[in-house]
């Protein structure tokens, strides 16, 4: 097992003094408490502030604790939770599209599905919570991948599996695919991850518009996409709705 | 514009919604708000009524502006609530007399015992089909008129007026003071001891027994009329629906038909099953109960398990020990770890209710060792839902003689899918979700599109009923009844633990 990173001891030996007393203090004094050479604590400094782990005051040039950091344990969205809160949202989407609906967040470079509602035929169909589809080949997860740098950054070209002839394994059509979805707002997927399949997903911000989740329909293309293979506008727009519904009550503000 | 909704009002224990729903029984809008849990003293519970009902006001106006709706867009208005939770208040003022009892409320456990010793007792479960217990209204209302000096003559004047929920909120919806209409359904009316269930009225002895003034009684109607429009919170919309929360999910769940059974799983859980035209008298520990009755055709009568802690114990997971911040981080918790370890949690908070009807009963946690993490704890709360579910589809099984096979499932713990996998592991049934988890809601606004005319008849709503998940069982049979077994081993340790002693605290 390699050893303790040295960098983030310094860093966190950083933020447990800006924790205490004032919390604020000079690039100086932190150097000098910690017995740091000066550019080297102005380099972890600049790292921290580069994710929100501490702020700098304009005025004094002063360091002090992110706003990130005093968030980090209450912005991480359960999963268990997003289910229960976008249930009723859920169920009013495959009511209204007739399709099946699924609710997924990202999971080691996959999408994991926290939530599934029938088809509401009534035919045999199998709950499918806690199975991982692929980033690549589902509206879920293009909408994951657009508004998810992290994510994004986890997918290495060799997971880009083919599935059907339609899927995309290039990283080039891939992230052209992922443009538009941020152009759009929502994603669509036809026949990519299976024949006859075509799926429409739209982001799930919580609070701060952070994306947290996607919500989709998948169902037969004939349905999906009845005109010119093309996402139908009135189902893209129920989508689109329930995911606005989920987010508000998630309390992401207006989006 | 030609009214696009039905509304519903869900006075729950925990919460207050409105919810609005369209024509295809799909929900557009919601807004909910919590109200205050009062625990004066162990074991007793009480609402704020005034709260509760400004609450009401609140929810049915937010739910209309979130969609941008006028309540001229609202075709009626369906209430369902908790049950048996009793308030009393002042004709003239409106204003309530102390605070609501609710139903977990077991303060009258001694003044029930006395009563059971009356030698006229047997009336009481002959008439009602159901046993004398703290769980309903009647102790209640004597409770409360013997607090007060003066209150029983008052009561008698027809100056003091009693109700469950429903009539509070529908009391205060038509003008409260002001006109208000003084009514019950007979979901409501049959949970307070004091209605024949037969004849669908106030019984005489009934009253006498528990020395309740009939003036002070709300009116007895069916569950989907219109009993009035509303001068307040949503004026001019007909108020055309009322039943208790259980009764409205199993009409929510379209249980029309003898033999159709549904469980909620809310703060306690409810099996209810459709027994039809005529009451079916348990020998397993089972409540005999209104269903629902729509206008003037006759009444669907119903068996009932009532388990009275479920989600009240992810609650008090939460909120007492602390160990998660949302109820369904229950899941994530428990999810931790393979099984129980030996652990079970049986949450006698109020006494058992069914099948045993234990009021001397309190919680206890069995199986402690070392080896015992907050994981276990978590499996063993939401396994204690799946066993109390078990015990009561077992007495429903040996009363109607009849083996469940699927069991269709609502509210908000149907949202925990290891729980409902548990469920169907101890039942060895199928566990179905319909498409709309808030079937309460759906239920009391079926009940109220119904009376108006909005929707023509049952067999249209129950096309709108479609499956939204299933859970099939999957645990092994041997397990499956050791579990069971040590299951019983833990609730026979938590009965009798309140030992009646007259003169001082028994608690
Ligand atoms: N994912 C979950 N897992 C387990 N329990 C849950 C979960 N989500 C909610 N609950 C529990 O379910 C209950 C809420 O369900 P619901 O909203 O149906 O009840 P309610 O209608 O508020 O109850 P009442 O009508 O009695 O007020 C709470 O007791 C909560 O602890
Ligand atoms: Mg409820």
């Amino acid at each position: 097992m390699p050893g303790p990173v040295q960098s983030i001891e310094r860093a966190a030996a950083i933020l447990r003094l800006l924790a205490r007393g004032s919390g604020r203090l000079g690039v100086g004094e932190i150097a000098t408490s910690l017995g740091l050479a000066k550019g080297t604590a102005h380099g972890i400094l600049r790292t921290l502030q580069g994710v929100g782990f501490v702020e700098q005051d304009r005025a004094s040039g002063k360091y002090q604790l992110g706003a990130t950091l005093l968030h980090l344990g209450t912005s991480y969205l359960d999963v268990n939770d997003l289910r229960s809160r976008a249930i009723n949202w859920a169920d009013a989407l495959a009511a209204r599209s007739g399709e099946a609906v699924r609710i997924g967040t990202p999971l080691d470079g996959k999408v994991l599905v926290v939530h599934h509602v029938f088809r509401p035929d009534d035919s045999l169909q199998t709950l499918d919570v806690g199975s991982l589809l692929p980033l690549h080949a589902t509206a879920l997860g293009k909408v994951l991948l657009a508004y998810d740098a992290d994510v994004a950054s986890q997918l290495k070209d060799d997971d880009l599996a083919w599935f059907t002839r339609r899927t995309l394994v290039t990283a080039e059509a891939l992230s052209r695919s992922v443009a538009r979805v941020r152009e759009l707002g929502w994603a669509a997927e036809v026949e990519e991850f299976a024949t006859g399949l075509a799926s429409i997903a739209a982001p799930i911000r919580g609070y701060g518009g952070l994306v947290v989740g996607a919500i989709s329909i998948a169902g037969a293309v004939e349905r999906v996409c009845p005109v010119a293979r093309r996402a139908d506008p009135g189902l893209v727009a129920f989508v689109q709705n329930a995911a606005r519904a989920i987010s508000r009550d998630l309390g992401a503000g207006r989006w | 514009m030609a009214a696009q909704y039905v509304m519903s009002i869900d006075q729950g224990t925990g919460s207050t919604r409105a919810i609005l729903f369209d024509q295809g029984g799909r929900l557009v809008s919601v807004a909910q708000r919590e109200h205050r849990q009062h625990y004066p003293k162990p074991g007793w519970v009480e609402h704020d009524a005034m709260e509760i009902w400004r609450n009401v006001e609140h929810v049915a106006r937010e739910s209309l502006h979130r969609v941008g709706a006028g309540a001229d867009q609202v075709a009626a208005i369906g209430i369902a609530n908790q049950r048996e939770t009793s308030v009393l208040w002042d004709r003239r003022t409106g204003m309530p007399i102390g605070r609501a009892v609710v139903w977990q409320d077991t303060r009258t456990d001694e003044l029930v015992a006395r009563f059971a010793e009356r030698p006229d007792a047997a009336l009481v479960p002959e008439r009602t089909g159901l046993p004398l217990a703290t769980y309903f209204s009647a102790p209640r209302i004597r409770w409360l008129l013997d607090r007060v000096p003066g209150l029983f003559e008052r009561a008698e004047r027809g100056d003091v007026l009693f109700g469950t929920m429903e009539s509070w909120v529908v009391w205060n919806l038509t003008g409260g003071p002001d006109g208000g209409v003084h009514v019950t359904d007979v979901t409501n009316a049959s949970r307070t001891l004091l209605m024949d269930l037969r004849t669908l009225r106030w019984d005489r002895e009934l009253l006498d027994f528990f020395g309740v003034p009939a003036a002070m009684l709300p009116e007895i109607r069916s569950c989907a009329e219109v009993y009035g429009t509303a001068s307040r919170a949503v004026p001019g919309v007909r108020i055309a629906a009322a039943l208790g929360d259980q009764q409205a999910a199993l009409f929510g769940q379209c249980c029309f038909s003898r033999g159709e059974a549904k469980c909620t799983y809310g703060t306690g859980g409810f099996l209810l099953l459709n027994t039809g035209e005529s009451p079916v008298r348990s020998s397993h520990g089972l409540l005999t109960t209104v269903g629902y009755r729509i206008g003037s055709q006759p009444a669907a009568y119903a068996l009932e398990g009532s388990i009275a802690v479920t989600g009240a114990l992810v609650q008090w997971f939460r909120d007492n020990l602390g160990l998660i911040s949302s109820a369904p981080e229950i899941e994530t918790l428990a999810r931790t770890v393979e099984d129980n370890g030996g652990c079970y949690i049986v949450p006698a908070f109020s006494g058992l209710y069914a099948p045993h009807w234990r009021s001397g009963a309190r919680g206890v946690i069995v199986g402690l060792t070392s080896y015992i993490t907050k994981g276990h704890l978590a499996r063993a709360v939401l396994e204690a839902t799946g066993w109390q579910t078990r015990e009561v589809v077992d007495a429903m099984n040996a009363d109607s003689g009849l083996e469940l096979n699927t069991l269709k499932v609502d509210g908000g713990m149907t949202a925990d899918n290891l729980l409902m996998q548990f469920v169907a592991d101890v039942l060895a049934a199928a566990v179905v979700r319909p498409m709309i988890a808030e079937t309460v809601s759906l239920g009391a606004a079926y009940a109220a599109g119904l009376a108006v005319g909005y929707w023509p008849d049952l067999e249209g709503l129950r096309r709108n009923w479609h499956r939204a998940a299933q859970w099939l069982p999957a645990m092994d049979p041997a397990r499956r009844e050791s579990e069971y077994a040590n299951w019983r081993r833990a609730v026979e340790r938590t009965f009798d633990w309140v030992q009646p002693n007259p003169g001082s605290s028994a608690r």
